[in-house]
């Protein structure tokens, strides 16, 4: 069943002269996990906020064709309502963070919605467990290190029980070991709860493995769209300028030069076996 | 690693630095180091380790709580802000917290104008750092207009316009597709080469292993290892105290090790060549 549908959907912001992507048709189906990527001003933010209804209804402009999520035709429901299915986690967790403990950020969005309080009490303890920020939530946010913060910013949004999260090059600020540890929450709640994951990235190294899907943007429209194997061994990827994960891209380089490995591999690991596979036939 | 010749020529140099923060946050606890004239540096380390505290001690714009920093033989506590920054060009991590014109044009200017540069030189040079960070088409345009890799790229080059001799870049590559990663990457190394320092802060393990810097390894407001990229990017117990991680190409080596592979490989062309010499004859 498709979650995310989109039909020849075109964007033009309000300031814009040329739409930011156009006639972009795309299905997303439960429980998938997708990377967006592609070079800067591609279009995949854009496209992004158009996924809770960010656009049309906060930045205006013209939005053109069809897109429905989650059953909702984003046109004719209010943010509001479609941030219930889906949320939406950005680059800089600071700019998401405002309550003075951890604990009241999470609980928010709960809050406004008017959900009875021992519901509220379960859903953030909850959220809190999964993304590991239980012992913090006394804390306030601001006195959490980057990576923290960010894992508070997804137990604020997982909080509302979203079918969707939409995440927005959410590692960018982090240092590696925090960025790991983010991929890794991302990865369970889509294996583990079967969330469906929209993660818009540049650094394509720590996170290949766990996608179902990458889509690749280029000029406002989606140019690659498939099996992350397939795509990110593509010579079209290397030509755009994607960044190709670094035992993709050795498995590339090698077979140039006649060596093959089993298959693309995504991660150091899969690279690794390959290799010994090769050594021991 | 600079070697300690007794001599306080170096370009810069801190002296058992220590410093707090208002709110009584300790960010640097005893730095010791001297980068010298045309070196190429990387500062890595967890978030909060000290690494933006440090390189704002290099243009004054922090003054040591204890210790002496000098850059040229000169204490920072002597000189004015504005007289440092002649030599010294900080581009910070987040440009909004540096862009204020309202086109990327006067933006590139302001620092020239302050420094009393005749209106010829201005232009002349605006027009160098706009071609040079590819900004042409963008220079009537406010900086707030553009994304956030551009108002980066808009940032360096208001720095760059006024031809610091040390260049210090605060994550130059957060936001930075892969195309702008590699052409950051060539121009770094370009200014290295015309004889400017270099020092960059950086989380991104795959842009230092592709730059192949000295790297100075912080935690919790001290240095904790100072060296070439390959040996310290392949010290697993040094990376995992600073909260870097090893390269990719590094993990796969380590994987390997029972085979006798080399373990200090961080580039991807090396690994290639390594494993084309052992797999070759293989297949």
């Amino acid at each position: 069943m498709a979650i995310i549908e989109a039909k020849r959907l075109t964007y033009t912001y309000p300031i814009g002269e040329k739409p930011a992507f156009r006639d972009v048709n795309l299905e997303i189906k439960k429980g998938e996990f997708v990377i967006i990527t592609g070079p800067s001003g591609c279009g995949k933010t854009t496209l992004c906020r158009c996924f809770n209804g960010l656009i049309p209804h906060f930045y205006g402009g013209r939005l053109e064709g069809e897109i429905t999520v989650c059953g909702l035709n984003v046109r004719e429901h209010p943010t509001y309502e479609i941030a219930q299915h889906v949320g939406m986690v950005f680059q800089n967790p600071e700019n998401q963070l405002f309550a003075l403990s951890v604990e009241k950020d999470v609980a928010f969005g709960l809050e406004n919605l008017g959900v009875p309080r021992e519901e509220i009490r379960k859903r953030v303890d909850w959220a809190l467990k999964i993304t590991g920020t239980y012992e913090l939530r006394n804390r306030a946010p601001y006195e959490l290190s980057g990576g923290q913060q960010q894992r508070v910013a997804i137990a604020s949004v997982l909080a509302m029980n979203p079918e969707v999260i939409v995440l927005d090059e959410p590692t960018s600020f982090l240092d590696p070991i925090g960025a790991e540890q983010i991929f890794d929450v991302i990865n369970s709640l889509n294996k583990d709860l079967g969330i469906t994951i929209i993660l818009v990235e540049h650094r394509l190294d720590l996170i290949s493995k766990y996608a179902s899907r990458v889509i690749v943007m280029q000029n406002g429209q989606i140019v690659l769209d498939g099996n992350p194997r397939e795509v990110l061994v593509s010579e079209e990827a290397r030509l755009i300028g994607v960044g190709i994960p670094k035992a993709t891209l050795l498995y590339k380089i090698l077979k140039l030069r006649g060596i093959s490995l089993n298959g693309p591999p995504l991660s150091s690991d899969e690279a690794c076996r390959s290799i010994m596979e090769v050594m021991s036939r | 690693m600079p070697i300690d010749n007794g001599s306080d020529e170096q370009m810069i140099v801190m002296d058992d630095v220590y410093f707090t923060y208002p709110n009584g946050v300790e960010a640097l606890m005893g730095v010791n180091l001297k980068i010298e004239d045309g070196e190429f540096v990387a500062i890595m380390g967890q978030n909060g380790a000290g690494k933006t505290t440090l390189v704002k001690h290099i243009n004054g714009l922090l003054k040591p709580t204890k210790g002496r920093v000098l850059i040229d033989g000169v204490e920072t506590t002597k000189v004015s802000v504005a007289t440092l920054a002649r030599k010294v060009g900080l581009v910070f991590q987040n440009p909004d917290h540096q862009l204020f014109s309202e086109t990327v044009e006067e933006e590139i200017s302001f620092a020239l104008k302050n420094f009393g540069y005749d209106e010829k030189t201005i232009k002349k040079r605006v027009d160098w750092a706009l071609n040079l960070l590819d900004l042409n088409e963008y220079r009537k345009v406010s900086p707030f207009m553009l994304s956030g890799g551009e108002r980066k790229r808009v940032a360096l080059a208001s720095v760059l316009a006024w031809d610091p001799k040390i260049v210090i870049l605060d994550e130059p590559t957060i936001g930075q597709d892969y195309r702008q990663k590699e052409r950051l990457r060539q121009f770094i190394v370009q200014l290295n080469r015309q004889g400017k320092t270099v020092i960059i802060v950086t989380h991104d393990v795959e842009f230092v292993a592709e730059c192949n810097p000295t790297i100075m390894l912080m935690r919790q407001g001290r240095i904790i290892a100072t060296g070439e990229a390959r040996e310290i990017l392949t010290n697993e117990t040094l990376v995992n105290q600073a909260s870097v991680a090893l390269p990719e190409i590094t993990k796969i080596f380590k994987g390997l090790e029972d085979f006798g592979f080399p373990r200090k490989v961080i580039d991807v062309y090396e690994a290639a060549d390594i494993l084309y010499e052992r797999l070759g004859g293989q297949r």
